[in-house]
């Protein structure tokens, strides 16, 4: 299994098109005992069409073109691989930054939507719907709608609507529709079911977006896949600056798009330890319905949470518990089903920072470094300066994305004062 | 007979009236020890099929679940995210507990895949009457009509999803159903405390599909 799996983790731009056809037979919907496709009979079909549209178009040359001249001229690929001195200096070790905060946007998540939106078009599709946390995902889907004119539909909880006015506003701005979401616990998981609701009755002509690589088969692979150009670049760039490897690869995991993203490029890569940095929130433990915390790799359990088979935060009945984490993009009782895998199968070792960790990681880079860091990305941050000994002699940090979102946040948690 | 849903967190195949009487009865108190309290309490005087959803099942034990299904009268499950791919092994556990593991077949399911869940399914067959989620709806579409008559199975033909009055009822059974399956405006009623409207209705569904029945019966002699 591990052998086959590890073999499965080549990407759309290293022309692997023989093997890219064996391991997206449309039959191979699972991680180890992970992942699948637990949804309402009314997804299947449309599931299974976006299962075999992704896996012919991400061999045609026509597409892997477009998707080509999109990711470099729109987005602003390849992004650098930048050696922090200072960082280094302070660990002791050379501390190398993926700059994903450098992609349009400010965040890695317009990789995937590029190409799930170009797949969305060639299918016919005219809508596109997402979900949306802290509203990165929504940006990019509402950035990516108007470039492609496809109508975008963003599902967004109120409570969030009411924490991230600012990108609500960005939204709409670029010609997305938010709507609020005021059911269950009004956050990114309930937005997810509200998505996955409209896509059950609007398949014919909607696409739904779906932002990390959580979800149902064909999501979690082809969102890794459309993420892993992170990992071929670092791999490229860090062989060239270094000529070796590196010891480390250290990335935030809220549903694990970015983490996924960088660690594919070094999958194959035994020596190279691949470390997910969850989020510690405020401790470890559970109330009743919340849970302190987002770290489901390190301690959640076995569970079937938005189609798929996975590690989920959820009460003794199978009720599933709201998560907390000051990064919002971290605040998701779930993760995607291919790393719950990976760390089952020893390939990934689970990490966890937690909000102070977070914090000290956003100020140590920006006077470091001079890079605000997003809260997401300073888990990672805050990681290696908690344990710098994990991350051996080099390692790279996926910095995915930028900071300026969160400073109201930052802001707020030290009542006015410090920033 | 009558379903009775185990409230979910997260009911992703319900509508807004559905998701709300799941949030008002888990912050009741409502659980899956207290589910199984209640239908042992009612098993006596009707039928019972489960509903709910497949992470409160995993969460509880696949045996020991359709066990208690067993224990307390719950004749068959119904489970809307199992999709005739992932059910194997809850299917295991329902045959051994003698309980039957309904399957649903979708407006959008190609012929071919009608058959294999057919195959798979016990108790009845469950038409979801349109895309979307559970609610209830002013029409009934003519793809509903077209989906009864496409399913050939020699199991019964249940169809839900949309059908809120004795009107539409009677329409399904008219167009080759076995049962119409009513819920949202069933738990609309019992959310404003009506339960002679809630009994009412119940009433003039039930004889719109006697009528409909005998009137096809009668056709066919």
């Amino acid at each position: 299994m591990r052998a086959e799996q590890i073999r499965s983790d080549d990407h759309i731009e290293m022309g692997a098109d023989e093997d890219l056809m064996k391991i997206t037979d449309a039959s191979m919907t699972r991680f180890g005992r992970f992942g699948g496709q637990f949804v309402p009979e009314t997804l299947m079909q449309p599931l299974k069409e976006l299962a075999e549209a992704y896996s012919r178009l991400k061999v045609d040359p026509q597409f892997r073109g477009e998707l080509s001249a999109l990711l470099s001229n729109y987005a602003g690929r390849p992004t650098p691989l930048y050696l922090a001195k200072s960082l280094s200096r302070e660990l002791s070790r050379k501390v190398y930054l993926k700059r994903e905060d450098l992609l349009h946007g400010g965040a890695h998540k317009l990789n995937n939507v590029l190409g799930q939106a170009l797949v969305a078009k060639t299918m016919g599709k005219t809508r596109l719907i997402a979900e949306t946390g802290a509203g990165q995902h929504g940006v990019a889907s509402a950035m990516v709608g108007a470039n492609l004119g496809l109508d975008t539909e963003v599902y967004m909880g109120e409570v969030d609507i009411e924490r991230q006015k600012m990108n609500v506003y960005r939204m709409e701005l670029l010609g997305a529709r938010v709507i609020p979401v005021r059911s269950g616990s009004r956050t990114l998981k309930d937005a997810i079911n509200e998505a996955m609701r409209d896509w059950a009755g609007s398949y014919e002509t909607t696409h739904y977006l779906m932002g990390t690589v959580a979800g149902p088969h064909p999501y979690p692979l082809m969102v890794r896949e459309l993420q892993s150009i992170i990992g071929t670049e670092a791999r490229e760039q860090i062989l060239k600056a270094e000529g070796r490897l590196p010891d480390s690869v250290a990335a935030c995991v809220g549903g694990g798009s970015n983490a996924m993203g960088i660690f594919s490029g070094f999958l194959q890569d035994e020596a190279t330890k691949l470390i997910a940095v969850e989020a510690g929130g405020r401790g470890t433990s559970s109330g009743l319905k919340i849970a302190d915390h987002g770290a489901c790799l390190n301690l959640g359990e076995d569970g079937v949470l938005h189609g798929a088979m996975t590690k989920i935060l959820q009460d003794p009945y199978g009720q599933i518990l709201e998560s907390y984490s000051l990064a919002a993009g971290l605040d998701y009782p779930g993760v995607g089903p291919e790393l719950a895998h990976l760390v089952e199968v020893g390939r990934v070792t689970p990490a966890i920072a937690d909000d102070g960790a977070a914090l000290e990681g956003f100020r140590r880079l920006s006077v470091l470094e001079g890079i605000i860091p997003a809260l997401e990305s300073a888990h990672a941050v805050g990681f290696a300066l908690k344990d710098p000994e994990a991350l051996g002699e080099i390692a790279i940090i996926n910095l995915s994305g930028r900071g300026d979102k969160d400073l109201a946040t930052v802001m707020e948690h030290e009542g006015g004062e410090g920033i | 007979m009558v379903e009775l849903g185990l409230p979910h967190s997260d009911p992703i195949a319900d509508g807004p009236v559905i998701q709300a009487a799941a949030m008002r009865a888990i912050e009741a108190g409502m659980n899956t020890d207290v589910y199984f309290d209640v239908a042992s309490k009612i098993r006596a005087q009707v039928p019972l099929v489960f509903m709910g959803y497949y992470n409160m099942i995993l969460r509880r034990g696949l045996e020991k679940f359709a066990g208690d299904c067993a224990d307390s009268g719950i004749t068959g499950l119904i489970v809307p995210d199992l999709p005739p791919e992932e059910t194997g092994p809850l299917r295991a556990a329902c045959e051994k507990a003698e309980v039957d593991l309904i399957s649903l077949v979708a407006p959008n399911t190609p012929p071919e895949r009608i058959s294999y869940i057919a195959e798979g399914s016990s108790g009845f067959l469950y038409l979801v009457a349109r895309a979307g989620v559970t609610g209830a709806r002013a029409d009934l579409q003519e793809s509903t009509k077209a989906l009864i008559e496409r399913v050939k199975t020699p199991l019964p033909k249940a169809v839900g999803f949309g059908i809120s009055t004795p009107e539409q009822a009677a329409e399904v059974i008219r167009a080759g159903a076995d049962g119409a399956i009513v819920g949202s405006v069933c738990v609309d009623l019992i959310s404003k405390g009506d339960l002679a409207g809630l009994e009412d209705l119940i009433r003039r569904m039930k004889a719109a599909i006697l009528e409909a029945v005998a009137v096809e019966a009668a056709g066919r002699i």
